[in-house]
């Protein structure tokens, strides 16, 4: 239900909306790249750090976040979801995580739109920089490499929580109150990490995202030579560029007043109309973000379209106050509650950005972001292997099978200079056309156990230093030793028989002395006693 | 004004007590700090931006997001590093607790010293275990990681509940709102306490942080 919200506010507020879901994504998205994330903090006021936080962007996620929302806004019955999953080098994948961005239509109508509901949009960004590194995927995106990695996919309108299995657990970042609905942020996890059955995934629409292919540097100039794109065909312009951020984002600088009441006037903020231009309008590539553990190249978001391409433009921040509207300045006073923002008179508001421009030619974006060089597991391969373990069918690979999978698998031969064709044209139509099931696909499987050895072992709970400590003093051979009860048993029974023997030694002799008494004839009686 | 509390428990092993109080302790101030404020003329303002950065436990499998500002690191390590060597030299049953407390400053005339307003107190009781094996401390790894993923929700859940803020501040007043001494970022005035309990349960201070600030705070 709407207020008689004024249409200036309306404009900001949608302008809010429109940024913090780009912001959320790009949140949630860098959390389950792998790797740690650091942007620097700026004293100064910069042109383009929305919600006053240093939040990179990177242009595939944008790109695909604004081609998600195609010009929505998160509604009531209009959610925009994130999705989260992962997907093995043998092709299964799993749903981890929806991340929703709702709104419903509880409506705050006190609330003063400049102020109070972009600071508390700052506040939510902050708590969902919190929440993603504590929910179970964050570990195991950490832990991603050859065996798995994660993908990505938004979509608008209805959350989908099919995919997560039974007994799936959900948290709440927060909410914040608009004059046009309340905007709640939430996370629904798994928590039933076994595999589920092919047939579940066949009811899935494919993942529609963006494939990062690790071998290819940083999409910003500045940094490491580009490597050759394995999804571009030879010969080939650069394809599909994407809109620096002074086409596509529009500025947000904020400035706030403190003037008393009576110097009432309007203010709004001073942004950049989007000019958003996009290379390629259908891109719509399932995303793998391939990230090993060992790091040798530099990884690059970048999106395979049909003349596959990496984006080249920087993502440089717009210069506010050379194009674009300029807006109305109004003041309110910090006792009101209300903020307002003031348009920037000059240029060099946005042009101090250090943070934000990530195509600057400098080490210090390298320091800034950080893109870790990884080996994953399955990219660099010829389009006819790629489609099959692109595909978003779990078993593809069991189903071709009779290709050369052991001479291209990465595990097996690590791959060498990436190839120039596009792999993953084929998956834009996995929808279960290819692959099919195995006979095994109907087992379920369980996840790897990535403990060390005598870290935790449910057969021998033993430890290494138990383990160390036992074997270092082994127990003496029982065939060695005799039992001191058995010994002092047979030592009591041989000191009898030794009695024993005594015992008998003397009636022997006492009887042989009897018999030779008895044989010595007695001169008298013997006779008369024989005789009778 | 009624001043918020949160109350907060863990039980940890000794190595973990300075990750876990940091991690408590950051992801709260990551909520309750800003970019730099710089008033210009007319009476506006503008903001500075606040960077973050992942930190990973080395004792806990466990990852924090907090502010990008040594300076306000360097201050919380200095005074978890304290509270941690109290705890260890305390030869009790290792309970202990620490407080951040955020206040606002409220000027009093000559001879008075300011007064300082608690708006929300921040509680983090630590338990500490000892561990025999290599096995059990590879679970409390574990286990203390899962347990601080649940204290950094319940905080996530407080914060998000918009209750009292203290109001934005003119340039005069700012230094009474917000802690403006650090280079980077601008936090709202904080204090950082902590008590060490003997084996009857008795509480023994056994700093004089606050004690001394507020003896000289002018």
């Amino acid at each position: 239900m709407e207020t008689d919200l004024n249409s200036q506010d309306r404009k900001d507020l949608d302008k809010f909306i429109k940024f913090f879901a780009l912001k959320t994504v790009q949140v949630i998205v860098q959390a389950r790249l792998g790797e740690k994330i650091c942007t620097r903090s700026s004293s100064s006021p910069t042109g383009s750090d929305w919600f006053n936080l240093a939040i990179k962007d990177i242009p595939e996620v944008t790109h695909e976040a604004k081609k998600a929302l195609a010009g929505q806004l998160p509604a009531v019955g209009r959610s925009m979801c994130v999705e989260i999953s992962l997907k093995t080098s043998e092709g299964d994948s799993m749903e981890l995580e929806i991340w929703c961005l709702e709104m419903n239509e509880k409506c705050d109508k006190e609330i003063k739109v400049s102020y109070a509901v972009y600071n508390r949009l700052s506040l939510l960004l902050k708590s969902l920089l919190a929440i993603t590194r504590v929910t179970p995927a964050y570990r195991l995106s950490r832990k991603q490499g050859h065996e798995y990695v994660i993908l990505y996919r938004i979509y608008f309108g209805e959350v989908q929580l099919n995919g997560l299995g039974e007994g799936f657990q959900t948290v709440r970042v927060g909410t914040v109150g608009t004059p046009v609905g309340t905007i709640t942020l939430s996370c629904a996890y798994r928590i039933n990490l076994a595999f589920m059955s092919t047939r579940h995934f066949e009811r899935t629409p494919p993942i529609m995202g963006i494939i990062i292919d690790h071998f290819v540097d940083r999409p910003y100039p500045s940094s490491s030579p580009m490597h050759p794109c394995n999804y571009r065909t030879a010969g080939e312009d650069t394809g599909v560029t994407y809109p620096s951020v002074e086409d596509s984002q529009e500025v947000c600088t904020t400035s706030f007043s403190t003037s008393p009441p009576s110097q009432l006037s309007s203010s709004r903020l001073s942004c950049q109309p989007a000019a958003l231009g996009v290379g390629s309008a259908d891109l719509g590539c399932p995303a793998v973000f391939a990230a090993g553990l060992n790091t040798t190249h530099p990884y690059q978001l970048m999106v395979p379209g049909k003349e596959g391409g990496v984006p080249l433009a920087p993502n440089q921040p717009a210069h506010g106050a050379q194009a674009g509207d300029q807006e109305r300045l109004t003041t309110y006073t910090p006792s009101d509650g209300a903020h307002c923002a003031a348009t920037p008179s000059s240029s060099e508001d946005t042009e101090t950005v250090s943070n934000s421009s990530e195509g600057r030619a400098s080490p210090h974006d390298v320091l800034e972001t950080i893109f870790v060089r990884k080996v994953g597991a399955f990219v660099n391969k010829p389009i006819n292997q790629v489609t099959l373990t692109s595909l978003d069918i779990p078993f593809a690979m069991f189903a071709a099978k009779n290709l050369e999978l052991e001479d291209v698998d990465p595990m097996v031969n690590p791959p060498d200079s990436p190839e120039t064709t596009s792999p993953l044209q084929g998956s834009l139509h996995s929808d279960g056309s290819s692959g099919g099931s195995s006979g095994n696909t109907q087992d379920d499987f369980v996840m790897i156990d990535f403990k060390p050895a005598f870290s935790k072992d449910d057969i021998l709970p033993m430890d290494l230093g138990t383990f160390y400590r036992e074997f270092q003093n082994p127990p003496q051979l029982s065939s060695l030793s005799i039992d001191i009860g058995a010994q002092s048993m047979a030592e009591d029974l041989l000191s009898t028989l030794f009695y024993i023997l005594e015992i008998c030694d003397t009636l022997q002799m006492n009887t042989m002395a009897f018999h030779r008494a008895q044989e010595r004839p007695d001169p008298k009686h013997t006779a008369g006693k024989r005789q009778s | 004004m009624n001043c918020r509390s949160e109350v907060l428990e863990v039980s940890v092993e000794g190595r973990q007590v300075e990750e876990a109080m940091l991690a408590v302790l950051h992801t709260v101030l990551l909520h309750r700090s800003t970019g730099k404020f710089h008033y210009k003329k007319e009476g506006t303002y503008s903001i500075g931006t606040v960077g973050t950065q992942d930190v990973d436990c080395d004792f806990i499998d466990f990852t924090y997001v907090r502010v990008s500002s040594e300076e306000l690191d360097r201050a919380l390590r200095k005074v978890v590093g304290e509270f941690r060597d109290a705890l260890r030299n305390s030869g009790g049953d290792g309970l202990g607790q620490m407080s951040l407390e955020f206040y606002q400053k409220k000027k009093s005339r000559w001879p008075f010293s300011d007064e300082c307003i608690p708006w929300e107190v921040w509680t983090v009781k630590v338990h500490v275990v000892a561990l025999a094996t290599e096995q059990e401390r590879q679970i409390c790894r574990e286990k203390v990681g899962e347990k601080l993923c649940e204290k950094i929700t319940n905080i996530v859940e407080v914060m998000n509940r918009h209750e009292y803020l203290p109001k934005m501040p003119t340039q005069s007043e700012v230094d009474n709102v917000f802690d403006t001494g650090l280079r980077d970022v601008q936090p709202y005035l904080y204090k950082i306490s902590f008590q060490i309990t003997d084996a009857l349960g008795s509480s023994v201070t056994t700093t004089m942080r606050r004690l001394i600030k507020d003896t000289l705070a002018l």
